[in-house]
């Protein structure tokens, strides 16, 4: 652990945001007053910070449908993501896209992404560029990275985007969470007798890594390795599995009935992100317990005022609709 | 002006733009081939001599042999053109796109509206089309219909070298995501070409090929060549026909379509694609609609029945569009009453 006091501090932070942005939406959505369909990453928030923390805004993420954590992680606006949410004209999106389509390419945030596995291709495209553009003055590439989940790991796009990185040696970083379900399917039965993600995209010859993906230095500590590989030229790509939980169901309203008893209890308890990394700061004497609980305290805060500004903000109008389907036409 | 191959305008063109723009790079299956061979690259050159001494001129970086993947194609030409590059995909045959249309119809497509506009993604992705080579069911057929039904993607159907030469440099040069659909029988035919290195064709400018008073045919891609024959062999009995050659199928040029009718009253539609949910179809709604007073007869469709591409020669011959069936269908409208 090499992290000093502001660099926990923010990575606390970026955590506690996502949690709160999630669990508040959650009850915002049993109010009916956001439309549509949410899926919440709550619970994996080590995974996406441990991540892009590493990260620069030369570098490119394509997310998933569980998009919130990986826009929130890599700089996407809060309150212009909670207004998209909305539906404001003033959401980060205007309104168009919602939950599975935030995107910020300023921040090389390429989108979010509505069909499973259909982001790894969009990556590999991305990491090509970046392999075009050629190191920067210390001789590193910039990355693209593909977030995938256990689901998306059974897709021919994530395959055949794999298989690609590898023939054009593209610095492309495919990053497997692995929460356990694919929607409402367990992982036992849908990823093969084996379970185990990274050794598919070892196959593909790259190079892998795996790690808990609970644990926020876990996941920073291997990430670290994986991009320093990747950044050197020449390298070409590699891939990450996270082994983590997903606290709330595949969308908002699945009634979770595969879920075994007591099983969201005792991974609330047992399995949470920000527990550990409390415990593992405040333990080490890196933070104390009133730090963090002053973040926390300011992370309601800006949820709170997010609400707010989302419930105040414009709605878009028929018009609207028109727009932005082509440049020129 | 110089006189070309399509093939050849298209493979120029490329070349010109790539010379001129360093963020212009070429992927797909074979566009170098032969790498991992004996052969070594450029054995191949795209099987449509298409990019032929692309790879020695500009590089593997920029000239990208890819495994046989095309949402793997399709989706890093997506993502080549969000971070800033500007690509140009082949899909070895336009029946290809079953495999990948979700890179295309959900992602490059959409990019732009789903955020809001704050993306840009000038990909092109060229897919040659068409039957005519006995290459049966899966290697022959018009995939018009399908992209031209997606908002966010602009379509090509070049006729001409020159079209092809013109309107490629515009898909290249344009920030909006194309398919720019070429068809195969096209790329051995020789027009004059113009030769300016800014020479580029707008979009949603039709052609008039033909002109005449007496029926209106609107055609795209090779089955411009058939009205073309068609209307040069009614013109030997006095039948005067406006050919209309769509260049491109989305933006489409309506009042091009319209004003013809307004003058003949008489329309014939050749279309390469099954005859549901067509572009025959969908101009024929558009004169219905917007042109039914100056319509003397009801309109026509030259189409292939609803049926997928067959091998046989007597079989692919019976199922095309022809010269033959374009002028039937143009005396049918004339002897209306």
């Amino acid at each position: 652990m090499q992290l000093n006091r502001e660099a926990l501090t923010r990575a606390y932070r970026q955590m506690k945001l996502i949690r709160e942005f999630e669990e508040r939406l959650h009850e915002e959505i049993q109010t009916g007053e956001i439309a549509g369909f949410t899926h919440l990453y709550c619970g994996q928030e080590a995974v996406a910070v441990g991540v892009c923390e590493h990260l620069t805004e030369r570098d490119k993420i394509v997310s998933t449908h569980r998009g919130h954590g990986h826009c929130l992680a890599k700089g996407c606006d809060l309150d212009g993501m909670m207004k998209e949410i909305w539906g404001s004209q003033d959401g980060l999106c205007n309104g168009k896209g919602g939950s599975m389509h935030i995107a910020d390419i300023d921040k090389g945030m390429l989108g979010a992404n509505g069909i499973v596995g259909a982001g790894a291709p969009i990556a590999v495209g991305a990491a090509i560029s970046n392999k075009i553009d050629g190191p920067d003055e210390n001789g590193k590439l910039a990355v693209s990275i593909a977030f995938s989940g256990d689901g998306a790991c059974n897709q021919g796009t994530t395959f055949e985007a794999m298989n690609l990185a590898v023939v054009t040696q593209a610095p492309a970083i495919f990053v497997f969470e692995n929460n356990h379900y694919s929607e409402h399917t367990g992982v036992d039965y849908a990823v093969g007798t084996t379970r185990d993600i990274a050794s598919r995209a070892e196959a593909f010859g790259m190079k892998v890594w795996r790690g808990d993906g609970t644990d926020f230095f876990a996941v920073y500590d291997t990430f670290r390795e994986v991009l320093e590989y990747v950044r050197t030229p020449g390298n070409g790509p590699a891939a990450v599995e996270f082994d983590t939980e997903r606290f709330f169901g595949h969308f908002e309203g699945d009634p979770q009935r595969y879920r075994g008893d007591g099983e969201l209890d005792r991974l609330r308890a047992e399995r949470d992100c920000l527990k550990i990394f409390r415990a593992s700061v405040t333990g080490a004497k890196l933070l104390e317990d009133v730090d963090l609980d002053t973040i926390d305290t300011e992370s309601l805060k800006a949820i709170e005022d997010a609400v707010q500004a989302s419930r105040a903000a414009p709605r878009p109008q028929p018009e609207n609709v028109l727009e932005n389907v082509y440049i020129s036409y | 002006m110089a006189k070309m191959m399509y093939r050849d305008a298209i493979r120029n063109t490329i070349f010109q733009e790539m010379q001129r723009d360093e963020r212009v790079v070429v992927l797909g299956e074979d566009v170098v081939g032969g790498n991992g061979t004996a052969g070594g690259p450029e054995a191949i050159g795209g099987i449509w001599s298409t990019s032929t001494g692309f790879y020695d001129a500009f590089g593997p970086n920029r000239v990208i042999d890819t495994p046989i993947s095309e949402s793997a194609i399709m989706g890093a030409a997506g993502g080549l053109a969000l971070a800033g590059k500007r690509p140009v995909a082949e899909i070895m045959f336009a029946d290809f796109i079953g495999v990948c249309m979700d890179q295309l119809w959900n992602q490059i497509a959409k990019f732009r509206y789903m955020f809001g506009g704050k993306s840009v993604c000038p990909a092109v992705i060229r897919m040659p089309v068409g039957a005519g080579y006995n290459a049966a069911a899966q290697h022959s057929q018009m995939i018009s219909q399908f992209v031209t039904n997606m908002p966010g993607i602009k379509v090509v159907m070049p006729t001409t070298p020159e079209d092809a030469c013109g309107l490629l440099r515009q898909a290249i040069r344009d920030d909006d995501p194309v398919v720019f659909l070429e068809h195969k029988f096209l790329y051995a035919m020789s027009g004059e070409v113009n030769e300016d290195p800014d020479f580029c064709i707008p979009f949603g400018h039709a052609r008039l090929a033909r002109a005449g008073q007496d029926v209106t045919i609107v055609a795209s891609g090779m089955m411009v060549r058939y009205a073309e024959t068609a209307a040069d062999d009614l013109a030997q009995d006095g039948i005067g026909c406006d050919v209309i050659d769509l260049r491109t199928t989305s933006p489409l040029d309506e009042e091009a379509i319209l004003d013809s009718v307004e003058v003949t009253g008489r329309l014939v539609v050749v279309d390469e694609a099954p005859p549901r949910c067509s572009l025959a179809t969908d101009i024929s709604a558009l004169v219905a609609q917007k042109a039914f007073a100056s319509l003397k007869a009801p309109i026509e469709m030259v189409t292939p029945p609803h049926t997928p591409v067959p091998f046989a020669r007597e079989l692919e011959s019976a199922y095309l569009p022809s010269p033959a069936k374009v002028a039937a269908a143009v005396r049918k409208t004339l002897e209306y009453r």
